[in-house]
């Protein structure tokens, strides 16, 4: 297989030591198969062991590489080697406080996943001898796209209004409420419409739809976000106009 | 060991310019400011109308001169940007699942523009271009 030598010019930050991150160049000899986590993992076991960064499956199933390449938010375990030329600059995710080199502080994202209860709310409680929660294949397709959320991130880093106003709940979160709320068998919509039909929630988005374009999964988050916004607009004229509609 | 993160600043200003797709972005917000431009002139125009026919027949005079004809084709083409790009995002908004399958994107985003074209002939057929 073709061999050849890159540079990487990838972001420091050793919270002990530096006042401010830094860039570190590497050079590398890469296959051409080779994705930039690959390069990384090089980087670490035979130049320097002080880098850290995050990576689990190296298949784009765990989410845990998301980092910016080029200043493009990548999983690093997708982004080949061949589709790059010059030194190749790899920086965390944007939008993310770091931690330590391309680690960052995800807590914010957690908290707010955590807020939309992104899981199953029965509508109604079934004993174990009643058997499955059943949907059709109908049913499932109706959400089944948004199933696909792997939580990697990319889409906050890419999102411009997360960027300036880090309290929207964002899009990967607010996508999961959609998810759950769009299921069949699910009961929970109104608790998850107190997180996400707010002003830090859905009307935070002003559909610059760059959550959609990174996204590695094809998720599509931007079309989860607008799909709440319409139907929160029907709540609230429902709400307002028909109140005896109200429960 | 003691945590210190470090926040990297977002230029309030500046981050337009970080990305084509947030320029693409911001270019389709800009777009709407021409299209609130021309819902003005036409509000003065309605207030020239109830003046009088002197001042409703200067206010077309200035519709007519080379100023008010750049102002238009101008208006024209950022209207038309505008609106092509919000109306190919409407698949994203209103998905229509029939049984199992989801209509095609080009059929949803196709009725908005066949509805635009159905309205402009209709005010233009009032207004008695035909």
């Amino acid at each position: 297989m073709n061999e050849r030598e890159i540079e990487l010019e990838v972001l420091r930050y050793d919270p002990e030591v530096d006042e401010k991150p830094r860039f570190q160049r590497y050079k590398v000899p890469c296959k051409s198969d080779w994705v930039v986590l690959d390069a990384l993992n090089h980087v670490k076991a035979e130049q320097d062991p002080t880098l850290s960064y995050r990576w689990s499956c190296h298949m784009a199933v765990c989410g845990s590489c998301g980092m910016m390449v080029n200043g493009e938010p990548k999983l690093a375990c997708k982004a080949f080697l061949r589709n790059y030329t010059g030194v190749i600059r790899v920086e965390p995710l944007a939008h993310f406080p770091i931690e330590r080199d391309l680690v960052t502080v995800i807590d914010d994202f957690m908290d707010k996943l955590k807020r939309v209860r992104p899981y199953l709310i029965p509508k109604e409680e079934k004993s174990l001898a009643a058997g499955e929660y059943r949907q059709t294949p109908a049913e499932l397709k109706k959400y089944k796209q948004y199933t696909q959320c792997i939580n990697c991130m990319l889409c906050y880093a890419a999102c411009p209004e997360y960027g300036l106003i880090p309290k929207f709940i964002g899009p990967a979160a607010i996508t999961l409420a959609h998810r759950y709320n769009q299921d069949s068998r699910d009961g929970g919509r109104e608790q998850r419409q107190e997180e996400i039909a707010t002003s830090e929630g859905v009307w935070e988005c002003s559909f610059a739809g760059a959550c959609s374009e990174v996204c590695p999964e094809h998720v599509d988050p931007a079309s989860a976000l607008q799909q709440v916004k319409i139907e929160s607009t029907i709540d609230w004229y429902r709400d307002h106009l028909m109140p005896w509609l109200k429960k | 060991m003691s945590r210190k993160p470090y926040h990297r600043e977002v230029p309030k200003a500046g981050w337009v310019f970080d990305h084509p797709r947030y320029m693409r972005y911001m270019a389709r917000e800009f777009t709407c400011l021409f299209i609130g431009g021309y819902t003005l002139l036409l509000v003065v125009g309605i207030g020239r109308l109830a003046a009088g026919r002197a001042d409703y027949e200067a206010f077309l005079e200035a519709l007519g001169s080379p100023l008010g004809i750049a102002f238009h084709v101008l208006a024209l083409g950022f209207a038309i940007y505008h609106s092509v790009t919000w109306f190919n995002l409407t698949p994203k908004a209103l998905p229509v699942q029939i049984g199992e399958d989801f209509m095609p994107d080009k059929v949803i985003a196709g009725a908005h523009y066949a509805v635009w074209a159905v309205l402009s002939l209709g005010i233009l057929f009032l207004s008695g271009a035909f």
